[in-house]
């Protein structure tokens, strides 16, 4: 499925909560159904700083995808982290750079994206955009086209 | 006497709202307190009719602002019971007066080899311009611990002391533990060595009655946000032998007195340490602030908070797995604490959720945090605005917490 697509699905399953504790137990059953990290990446290497809670990010290139994995002290990071997996894992490097991040608002998690909440959403982000940025280059660099 | 917390409440606009389709409760007091409509006012007032300069003109608004800004000193200097105005520094806030204070006694007081102690449990207000100075001037930064009841380790700290203690630098209240520090005791033996103390008295002047004579430490710093004033407004109190020894902070402004090519001459306490045009918007607010509180009266305030942390500490003992952090006898009207092994970050979410603002993190304790081998906390802070029916309801949402992380 193509980003924008996950996205919609993603948004359109919110929309059936209109109380925060049911958004968020939502979350919470995401968050334990994390795929998990392989544990030799749960070091400071991968960990994402400003987050109140911890977060480890792993990325690998695999057939013109980049495969994310990561994992969280936190449950609810963990939820949030697992929908930005659904959403960005198994993508290319040049979607990934170019996807739209409405979804984020229109599911009602924008504060969890203000720069002034120490909680990370936007961290984790760029932190994928960022590994998308670095696969992209790399594969340039050795005349790939992702 | 019975707290009018009604018409209490009525004072203060913002706490009547929703938030997530809930009634507010406030539990982030310690963080920032709410205004009362009277002081919001007397801003207005202040820009609607006396706003101008202070201390230049000869004009009647600016005689008018500066009459209001030295009035306003001279109350505060009345209210935590200061020798003289001279003793009033206004600043941006706490961490400003602590900076001025780190600074300027650094560069006077501070030699290689010399010591300066501090505690495990200060903001990092009151921890990093400490250690940074050290390390500037060559001196040694000294960290006394704490004891299971996170009350400050006193052997230890009485022990660190020899003859290259120049400063202790302590807070009043733990703005993580709650814990009310012995400063009039450790001022009194710091003293008989010749020993500067200085407190930080953030947390503390909102919620004691506060005495820097009787106390006879040689600083106290507090902020006007934290005590129902504005933000961008605090106070440096130092000891008026002590502050004239100190060199100014910054440059410019009321500061100066006499200004040639080659040298310049700077003027008397307190202005010695007032550079630029002050904040008197600020001095007015934390000006009404106090009339505020005095007129509630500091010895009833303690008293009302006093009963609603028992109701707490009560309450959530009640509750299984809960962990609180700081249990001192000397306690201010705040709880730390975790809810078993749930991160204080999920927690917080859900609490927030439910229309309860308390802080999650590490409070900028982290050294504290460290010690406690904790990532962080949740913390309720209560002000003489809530009330025990708000209590209930942040042990609802504990409960509540509890099952959906089940």
């Amino acid at each position: 499925m193509k980003i924008e697509e996950i996205e919609e699905e993603v948004v359109n399953e919110f929309s059936a909560y209109e109380d925060w504790l049911d958004k968020y137990n939502v979350i919470i059953e995401m968050g334990k159904s994390l795929p998990m990290i392989d544990e030799k990446y749960k070091t400071d290497a991968f960990l994402i700083t400003g987050c109140q809670s911890k977060v480890w990010l792993h990325a690998e290139y695999l057939d013109g995808k980049i495969i994310l994995t990561a994992d969280s002290d936190a449950i609810i990071t963990k939820g949030i982290i697992n929908i930005l997996i659904r959403i960005f894992s198994n993508q290319s490097p040049e979607d990934i750079l170019h996807a739209n991040l409405d979804f984020i608002d229109k599911i009602g998690l924008k504060e969890h994206l203000s720069p002034t909440r120490n909680n990370g959403l936007s961290s984790m982000v760029k932190q994928i955009k960022l590994y998308a940025l670095a696969f992209k280059t790399k594969m340039e660099q050795q005349g790939y086209v992702g | 006497m019975i707290f009018p917390i009604d018409k209490i409440r009525s004072d203060f606009p913002i706490l009547h709202q929703e938030v997530y389709n809930r009634p507010l409760v406030y539990f982030d007091n310690a963080a920032s307190t709410q205004k009362p409509i009277r002081v919001i006012a007397a801003i207005q007032r202040y820009y609607e009719h006396d706003n101008c300069n202070i201390h230049r003109g000869v004009h009647y608004l600016s005689i008018k602002a500066t009459e209001a800004y030295e009035e306003a000193r001279k109350e505060i200097c009345e209210f935590i019971n200061a020798g003289n105005k001279r003793e009033i520094i206004f600043t941006k806030g706490t961490t400003e007066s602590l900076n001025l204070v780190a600074t300027t006694f650094g560069k006077r007081y501070l030699n290689p080899g010399d010591e300066v102690i501090s505690t495990i449990m200060e903001h990092h207000s009151n921890f990093v311009p400490w250690q940074q100075v050290c390390l500037e001037r060559g001196a040694r930064f000294r960290v006394a611990g704490l004891s299971s009841r996170g009350e400050l380790d006193l052997e230890e700290l009485y022990g660190m002391i020899n003859e290259k203690t120049r400063l202790i630098a302590l807070t009043h209240v733990s703005n993580v533990l709650g814990t009310i520090n012995p400063v009039k005791e450790i001022t009194a033996i710091a003293h008989q060595r010749n020993i500067a103390v200085l407190v930080d008295g953030a947390q503390g002047v909102s919620h004691l009655p506060v005495d820097v004579r009787d106390m006879d430490c040689d600083f106290y710093c507090f902020s006007g946000h934290k005590m129902y004033a504005p933000m961008g407004i605090g106070v440096l109190y130092g000891k008026e032998k002590i502050l004239e020894e100190l060199p100014p902070y910054q440059m410019g402004g009321e500061m100066i007195k006499e200004v040639y090519v080659d040298h310049t001459t700077f003027n008397e306490l307190p202005f010695k340490f007032e550079a630029g045009t002050p904040n008197v918007e600020g001095v007015v607010g934390l000006r009404e602030a106090i009339h505020y509180l005095n007129e509630l009266g500091m010895k009833e305030v303690a008293s009302y908070e006093e009963s609603l942390l028992k109701y707490a500490m009560e309450k959530l003992s009640g509750i299984e797995n809960i962990r609180v952090f700081g249990t001192s006898k000397q306690k201010a009207s705040l709880v730390s604490f975790l809810i078993g092994n749930i991160h204080p970050f999920d927690a917080g979410t859900i609490i927030d959720k439910m229309g309860i603002a308390v802080r999650t993190g590490h409070h900028c304790a982290m050294p504290l945090m460290d010690y406690l081998k904790i990532p962080g906390t949740l913390r309720a802070s209560f002000a003489f605005y809530n009330t025990t029916e708000e209590i209930d309801r942040l042990i609802a949402s504990i409960n509540k917490v509890k099952e959906m992380f089940k």
